[in-house]
């Protein structure tokens, strides 16, 4: 399919919608109901078109598809260039039908200012959708930082009580990291003499300067996966953002580190990568194992999911860092599961705080005699959570830790460990909640699920089943870029390698 | 067929489930209605399976041709690949029909147990689902299939554990057995990652034909080179050690007993702990070739035998002291596939599985009987009542005991037989502690029936008055599981250990031809093939001695050495253990990264130590800006100077 500009579609489409409700007057009510309605009719559209994207993607050619080009500063080589290949392919699906969910999900939960939240909702589709198909670093970047905007906006104006505190540390902290990548975007387009990502991905930069480029993107990207020890902010971010909030924090913004350690790091930088991997590989055993005892501890609901989120993100690092077709395969594939698990756990959480407005753990208790729907359904994404086989999780941390393996058996145990203890976190957080006698008063008449949040969760225990047992259609579509990518790198560590004989 | 006698449990499993949402709203009739449904259709299901499961039985020891039944690709990644398959071997066969008669008659005696539970079709569910990924383990042709299974028992264990979910007791073991098993597969799991790296699949064809040629490989893995078929086993074998809880994982399956009767005989009988000693049976090709491997099988199974055996001796709980003997008699099971008498340990599976089940569920009538009391010090007098379930606990025990012509008689013999014709140093240590464990299981199945029905009733008058036989929908599966428990050891000698050995098992279970400790099993003195029967009479007679004749000598032994005692009564202190060196350091090292680490290092520096530095520096800087003239114009001419010198200094 050439010609039909299918990318800038899905990723403005979300704009179209904005200009809609942006038309819309009348009384407070009228107006919220109207926004919502055209806030999940684009939604939906965009979603419909996106999945025509996986429809056309071709799985076995080799390079991007759906490229559109047009240029913008032609004296700097910078254009308006978006295109996805198999790996950014389910980022934009992710973000596409993570949106729709979000809507739905705040169908009732927001009750002031409907239309402006919905506004910043399908502005940051947009930003999020372009993020992950521009081919250009400044249009990368222009997307990566106004990411940031709608979402500090977010958590700023509709989140919880300490909403101020959470939202400054969530941008302080990503700014800081965006500035250091805002200078190493500058030294790479004046080394390469353009900002075209196709380009630079076959642009062999100097093996001097790739450390120092290498590190700071790894400043950005480490703090939006977030790794250890820069993740303190997504606890705080997640307590505090409205319930959709964190659905799109930790189900897409989070995969903006990982997918930016693939498209740059890993392809344009290889041989710092591979000197650097043993540090990625210690910093997510340490993301593993200590936001999994932290989790364990925790008392809040959501902050318990925000560690485990962490330590779920450090089988991504660790996968994506191995260089072997298992481990990053696995890791987009745990980044997909994730996407979708977290997503759906956040909900999860949202449904009881609708109800009773506490994240409190010891709140809860005995949930199944009257919600056991609910019971089901967490049960699920917990299940999802823990990577039992036949979920979405498993195939990502399995093929991550295969990965692992083969790079060094050390670091595969001790991450394989952070299943016993995912396994232990869960498990305990479930009980506290769902199961036991339903003895507190206010508990006693809470409601299970409305048909309004059954058709929410519906898709994502759809897509993690079927992703557990069926994953082919995603490995497929993703073979072929995974394969260039390794192929790349492989050949230059191996020159680079030859010169430093060379040398010796 | 085969494909239906998997499935049908799956189906049957998810219709149940989904009954256990229809709403009822007080209306009694229709959640009659419903709870019929739930068991209706779930008991068909596994019905159907197993005699799906005998025609495929037949059509395989009928020598016809078996086909492996690929369903579809599961997973797909560089050279990784694998497939959702059946494997139909007489070993996946075998399993697979002891599966789903087991299970059926689970099934069957659960409308009776369960028939005053307020969640039927959700039980029966759990119970299909349960089933259906027992079969996926045991029909599995790649190692992550098996791992799927393993895991999927494993949820639904844990499910049917905690299926009182009220209780806080049951809510524990049904984590403690969660948590405790993914130990277990943490070994496994770097296991088959191990396997991949040597052999660059996971799919048992591949593997057990190139088992020979890497008999010798190392692998580099864990800062050493070891001999890499040993690495494998090993670590294959914790998973095996954790799902069959032998020595160190044990710790979950006596706390398990808080599930529904039916639950532990299923789980903790037939099907799911023998995963393990199934795994290993499936693994011959690899495990043969790991001298290493097969002494650690031998030394930990005989060693549980022994462990479990002990502790069994004085638990009260009638459960209990059951699962305590599951326990010690999958130790028998290892053994015998630590000294490459595979077919004897698959043997001695499946007759345990009849007879283990029974007592199971035989013990579950007791306890309907009793008004669901458990504990046997307040039970006593109970044959002249429930004279069926006397006698079917007798069979059992019998069995278990290993007394001629009972299954278990045959099983355990071939087992020991094979311990001793070993003629290796493990070999000989794991015989004489199964002649050990032998007399001790003799005497502690004796405790349990004269405990339970002999003696003067020690329950309350209203308790003793309510006892009842139970109905026939469970005693004809106890029935079922009689005959199974007498014959199955008489009919099945030849096929699994004697003379058809060969041609029953085909390539199924791989032996070297230097280990040939069935074969001598076979040609073992006479006092060897005796000495298993005579302990375990010696064991019934001490027994009787004890609890029937001399009443007083159990308090006196206990209080006369009072510290083996309470070493036996509290488990050998393994749970304590636990607790203080993995439980609460756990959660106490949590607390502590978390306030200390994120909190008062990670933020304490970062975020918030740079916010308060910079409020701080806005502060001074704030009180610099006087508004005196003279302050400024001073800043101005320090400045000035600064400037000048290092323009001199530098030269520039």
């Amino acid at each position: 399919m050439t010609g039909f500009p299918w990318l800038s579609v899905v990723t403005f489409a979300p704009l179209v919608g904005v200009a809609f409700i942006l038309l819309i007057r009348g009384e407070p009510d009228v107006v919220a109901r109207n926004a919502k309605g055209v806030a999940l009719w684009t939604s939906l559209i965009t979603f419909v078109v996106s999945l025509g994207l996986w429809i056309n993607f071709d799985p076995t050619a080799s390079g991007f598809q759906f490229e559109e080009k047009v240029l913008w500063m032609p004296a700097f080589d910078i254009a308006y260039h978006l295109g996805v290949d198999g790996i950014s392919l389910f980022f934009v699906i992710l973000s596409t039908l993570l949106t729709v969910l979000c809507v739905g999900a705040s169908w009732e939960s927001v009750k002031d200012r409907v239309k402006e939240y919905m506004i910043a909702f399908l502005i940051l589709e947009t930003l999020m959708i372009g993020m992950f198909s521009s081919l250009d670093l400044i249009l990368f970047y222009v997307f990566f930082e106004g990411v940031l905007i709608p979402m500090f906006v977010i958590i700023g104006v509709w989140g919880g009580p300490r909403r101020n505190y959470a939202a400054f540390k969530f941008f302080l902290y990503t700014l800081t990291g965006s500035v250091l990548m805002l200078l190493a975007i500058l030294t790479m387009a004046f080394q390469a003499g353009t900002t075209d990502i196709t380009k630079l991905l076959t642009h062999d930069f100097p093996i001097s300067l790739q450390p120092w480029l290498w590190l700071a993107f790894f400043a950005s990207f480490a703090v939006k996966v977030p790794m250890w020890p820069v993740h303190t902010w997504l606890p705080d971010a997640h307590v505090e953002a409205p319930t959709a909030g964190s659905v799109i924090l930790a189900g897409v913004l989070l995969k903006f580190g990982g997918y930016g350690f693939l498209r740059f790091s890993l392809p344009m930088f290889p041989v710092a990568s591979a000197d650097f991997a043993p540090f990625i590989y210690g910093l997510s055993v340490v993301a593993i194992i200590y936001t999994s005892l932290v989790a364990l501890a925790q008392e809040d609901m959501k902050k318990l999911i925000a560690y485990s989120s962490v330590a779920h993100m450090g089988f991504v690092t660790l996968g994506t860092f191995t260089a072997t077709i298992q481990g990053i395969e696995g890791a987009v594939i745990q980044m997909l599961s994730h996407g979708v698990v977290s997503a759906a756990l956040f909900l999860v959480v949202g449904v009881v705080y609708d109800r009773m407005h506490s994240r409190d753990i010891a709140t809860y208790g005995g949930l199944v005699h009257r919600m056991p729907v609910y019971a089901l359904v967490f049960m699920i994404f917990m299940l999802a959570s823990v990577g039992l086989p036949g979920t979405s999780g498993f195939v990502g941390e399995f093929l991550v830790l295969v990965g692992a393996f083969k790079a060094n058996s050390w670091v595969a145990a001790l991450a394989a460990t952070g299943v016993i203890l995912g396994a232990a976190y869960m498990l305990y957080l479930y009980r506290r909640v769902i199961f036991g006698k339903l003895t507190k008063e206010d508990l006693k008449s809470i409601t299970d699920l409305s048909p309004r949040e059954m058709a929410v969760f519906a898709p994502l225990v759809l897509i993690v089943i079927f992703m557990g047992v069926y994953p082919i259609p995603f490995l497929d579509a993703m073979h072929v870029s995974v394969e260039n990518l390794i192929e790349r790198y492989e050949t230059a560590v191996a020159a680079a390698e030859q010169i430093r004989l060379a040398a010796r | 067929m085969y494909l239906a006698a998997v499935f049908l449990p799956l189906l049957g499993g998810i219709i149940a489930g989904l009954l256990s949402f229809a709403p009822v709203g007080g209306d009694k009739d229709r959640k009659h209605r419903i709870d019929r449904a739930g068991q209706l259709v779930t008991v068909a299901g596994m019905l159907l399976a197993a005699v799906a499961a005998l025609f495929t039985f037949i059509g395989i020891v009928g020598g016809g041709s078996t086909n492996n039944v690929e369903i579809f690709t599961w997973i797909d990644s560089g050279s990784l690949e694998l497939s959702w398959e059946l494997r139909a071997d007489a070993l996946a066969v075998v399993m697979v029909l002891m599966v789903t008669v087991v299970s059926s008659m689970i099934h069957i005696y659960s409308i009776g147990y369960m028939s005053h539970d307020g969640s039927i079709p959700r039980f029966q569910s759990y119970l299909s689902l349960f089933s259906f990924f027992m079969l996926m383990l045991v029909t599995s042709n790649n190692l992550v299939q098996l791992f799927f299974g393993w895991e999927g028992v494993g949820l639904m264990s844990y499910l049917l554990i905690g299926f009182w979910y009220d209780r806080p007791s049951a809510n524990a073991a049904a984590i403690k057995a969660f948590v405790v098993n993914r130990v277990g597969d943490f070994g496994f799991a770097l296991g088959i990652f191990a396997t991949f790296l040597l052999f660059d699949t996971i799919n048992f064809d591949t593997i057990f034909g190139l088992a020979e040629q890497k008999k010798d490989a190392t692998l580099n893995v864990f800062s050493g080179e070891f001999h890499a078929l040993t690495v494998i086993c090993l670590l294959l074998f914790v998973g095996a050690m954790g799902k069959s809880a032998q020595i160190g994982l044990h710790t979950w399956l006596p706390d398990a007993m808080e599930g529904p009767t039916p639950v532990s005989a299923l789980i903790h009988a037939a099907t799911m702990v023998t995963a393990g000693v199934f795994m290993v049976a499936r693994l011959s090709p690899l495990f043969e070739y790991s001298d290493v491997a097969l002494t650690v099988v031998t030394v930990v199974g005989g060693t549980t035998a022994i462990f479990a055996a002990t502790i069994g001796c004085v638990q009260n709980d009638i459960k209990r002291v059951i699962a305590y003997s599951t326990c010690s008699q999958l130790g028998y099971m290892f053994f015998a596939l630590g000294v490459s008498a595979y077919s004897a340990g698959i043997f001695h599976l499946i007759t345990h599985a009849f007879f283990k089940a029974l007592l199971f569920l035989g013990s579950g009538s007791v306890i309907h009987a009793m008004s669901d009391e458990q504990d046997m010090r307040k039970m006593g007098g109970l044959y002249r009542l429930i004279p069926v379930t006397y006698v079917m606990m007798w069979i059992g025990s019998l069995a278990l005991a290993g007394i001629w012509p009972f299954a278990g008689f045959f099983s355990k013999d071939i087992v020991l037989e094979a311990a001793w014709g070993a003629h290796t140093f493990v070999g000989q240590y794991a015989f004489w502690v199964g002649i050990l464990a032998a007399f001790l299981t003799a005497f502690y199945s004796w405790r349990l029936l004269l405990m339970t029905f002999h003696g003067e009733p020690r329950a309350d008058e209203v308790t003793m008055a309510h006892v009842h036989e139970s109905p026939k929908v469970m005693l004809i599966p106890l029935a079922v599981l009689a005959i199974g428990a007498i014959f199955a050891g008489w009919l099945g000698f030849d096929w699994f250990v004697g003379e058809k050995t060969v041609e029953f098992w085909g390539n199924s279970i791989f032996v070297l031809e230097s280990h040939k400790a069935l074969e001598n099993a076979h040609h073992s003195p006479l006092w060897v093939k005796f000495l298993p029967l005579v302990v375990g009479i010696l064991g019934i007679a001490l027994a009787y001695l004890m609890y029937m004749f001399a009443p007083g000598l159990p308090h006196a032994l206990a209080s006369g050495f009072q510290r083996t005692h309470r070493f036996l009564l509290n488990k050998w202190y393994f749970d304590e253990l636990y607790d203080r060196i993995f439980v609460k350091p756990c959660f106490s090292l949590g607390r502590g990264f978390w306030k200390a680490g994120d909190g008062q290092l990670i933020d304490g520096v970062g975020p918030d130590g740079v916010a308060a530095t910079v409020l701080n520096l806005a502060r001074r800087a704030g009180a610099l800006q006087s508004g005196f003239l003279y302050h400024y114009a001073f800043a101005m001419l320090l400045g000035v100077a600064a400037l000048v010198s290092w323009f001199l200094v530098t030269g520039g």
